[in-house]
């Protein structure tokens, strides 16, 4: 019961809810860009949450499926086809064996997701079938799909489960300028009134020197009062940290452990997926919430797809 | 194991800590904000001692617990400590968990380390900065390499990428601030030299230390238990080798 991989696609890579519990050695937590996304199209045929979904960066690949299976794509549209029928985020379906999945023109978003009911059969690393390109290990061979692949899967007869998608999960085609939410960062005192005004009041593009460790956004430069050399401390998805040059980089799925630039600001959790769907140019607009406001809507999030599992596990 | 290594220190009670959110899924315990050989042995301790609760299967929703240089950063999943904890915020929780894990830790013993050797080439292609240290610090490259080796440095903590250490203190004429712009890519068994610590690239990394050196060791390999070389609480020394015995050992062809 195999997937063979016919073109790879610009970056496709397996990624999971992330390799936790290993950062006390570097190991970085990896997982999806795009949390969200990757939770419903497990849902949508049926896996846990946690389970292995392919992470599909812009570009999709082409793929035949050599069994019958399941699968359902989630977050980007990025123009998916079966057979040549268009394929929409968002649905479960059956594929038949020789089904050839490709991608055209997209839509909108970067990050689309697809999953397959049973799960791809990936060997585990540190608990995780996340893939560390960057390290070289986990998913499969610890890189990007290449083509000629063979993606071991178990095949699946069940029907797809019906998932009522609750308003709002669907990523939407988004607006000129993205709004993300932000908490204070550890240093944010440090830097000068002015960086502090215009983080949260100009506009920030994300530059084209950004992949899954992390987005090197361009704009007003962040100074602060006065240089500093920091210990190196943990940082987390989502953490802006400002090197010496003034332009602030935000830490992805792929960041390191720990850091040692200051850290202006930390983007609330609920805003990551937004995040993660961004295109190279695209606007980003910030603004500030506190720890409690940030805490109470990860814990909503967290309830409403906790319910949504239980309703279809 | 040396006498030293396998001392233990009691932390003192005096001696408080604070909590500091680093967003809203990770806490920092701060135990000083300036370096020194105590708070990092506290944070090398009070990690060990979280870890080893983890262990017997408590702290449901701490994910991951990072010791750093004098901080400890502990992950932790919001939404487990709102089911347990309804009447606080997630961040109280935590810190409340923390705190009466702080107050055992009084007669932690320090957890067993090793000492090992790292052998290091500073000569040609694999010192691209000896020079610029040497210039920055008022020293020729001779003396850099003298001051870098021969003596048993701590390892401080272990982050940024898988197995990368952060080693230090080195002397005080050790000290020269990071590359105002870092590498992108820096090569797989590189030694960084910065503010008198020292790093080891594990694997190609981008990275802002100056590189005084390359060792041929490899840092991290997944496969083994545990996948690290190093931890934080072990000691290495540097030792010069030449070119030919780095090729060798690294396997290269010359």
């Amino acid at each position: 019961m195999t997937i063979k991989v016919i073109r790879p696609g610009l970056f496709s890579s397996f990624q999971d809810s992330g390799r936790t519990g290993f950062q006390h050695w570097g190991v970085p937590v990896n997982g999806a860009m795009d949390q969200d996304a990757h939770a419903l199209a497990n849902l949508l045929v049926g896996n846990p949450t946690r389970a292995a979904s392919l992470e599909i960066t812009l570009q999709g690949p082409v793929l035949c499926f050599q069994a019958k299976a399941l699968i359902a794509l989630a977050g980007a549209d990025l123009g998916a086809r079966l057979d040549g029928v268009v394929l929409k985020p968002g649905h479960a379906l059956c594929v038949k064996p020789g089904a050839v999945l490709s991608f055209e023109k997209r839509e909108y978003g970067v990050q689309a997701y697809l999953a397959v009911s049973g799960g791809y059969l990936l060997q585990p690393v540190m608990n995780s079938a996340s893939t560390y390109s960057r390290g070289g290990f986990g998913g499969l061979c610890g890189r990007a799909l290449k083509a000629g692949d063979v993606i071991p899967i178990c095949s699946s007869f069940a029907n797809p489960p019906r998932v009522n998608i609750p308003a709002g999960w669907l990523l939407n085609p988004s607006a000129s300028a993205v709004s993300i939410r932000v908490l204070h960062g550890r240093e944010w005192h440090d830097f000068s009134a002015s960086a502090r005004h215009d983080l949260l009041n100009e506009p920030y593009r994300m530059t084209a020197a950004s992949d899954r460790m992390g987005y090197r956004l361009e704009g007003a430069a962040l100074d602060l009062t006065q240089p500093r050399q920091l210990l190196s401390e943990s940082v987390t998805f989502g953490t802006v940290q400002v090197p010496a040059g003034g332009q602030p980089i935000v830490l992805m799925a792929d960041r390191q452990t720990t850091g040692g630039y200051p850290r202006i600001a930390q983007v609330a959790s609920v805003d990551l997926p937004k995040l993660a769907q961004l295109m190279p140019g695209d606007e980003i607009r910030f603004s500030l919430i506190d720890l409690p406001t940030a805490q109470a809507l990860l814990v909503a999030r967290m309830g409403r797809l906790k319910k949504l599992e239980a309703a279809h596990s | 194991m040396s006498d030293v290594n396998c001392e233990t220190r009691p932390v003192p009670a005096s001696l408080r800590w604070q909590f500091e959110a680093c967003g809203d899924s990770c806490l920092v315990v701060v135990f000083a904000t300036l370096f020194s050989a105590q708070a990092n042995w506290r944070a090398v301790a009070f990690s060990a001692a979280l870890h080893d609760l983890q262990a017997c299967g408590e702290l449901c929703g701490i994910t991951d617990v990072v010791p750093a240089l004098v901080t400890v950063g502990v992950h932790y999943c919001p939404y487990t400590f709102a089911l347990q904890y309804p009447h606080l915020t997630p961040f109280d929780a935590v810190a409340q968990v923390l705190e009466n894990a702080l107050m055992g830790l009084q007669n932690a013993p320090r957890t067993p380390t090793k000492q090992l050797e790292i052998p290091v080439c500073y000569e040609g292609e694999y010192a691209p900065d000896l020079l610029h240290i040497a210039n920055a610090c008022a020293m020729t490259p001779s003396e850099v390499i003298a001051a870098h080796s021969g003596q048993w440095v701590d390892v401080l903590m272990v982050g940024f990428a898988p197995g990368h250490p952060y080693i230090g203190m080195h002397q005080p004429a050790l000290k020269l601030a990071r590359r105002a712009v870092p590498r992108t890519v820096v090569k797989q068994g590189s030694v960084g030299l910065a503010n008198c610590q020292s790093v080891i690239y594990p694997s190609d990394l981008p990275g802002g230390w100056h590189i005084i050196g390359r060792t041929p060791l490899s840092l991290f390999t997944p496969a083994n238990d545990p996948p690290c070389l190093l931890t934080g609480g072990d000691q290495v020394r540097f030792v010069p080798i030449s070119a030919r015995e780095f090729e060798a050992l690294a396997g290269v062809r010359p």
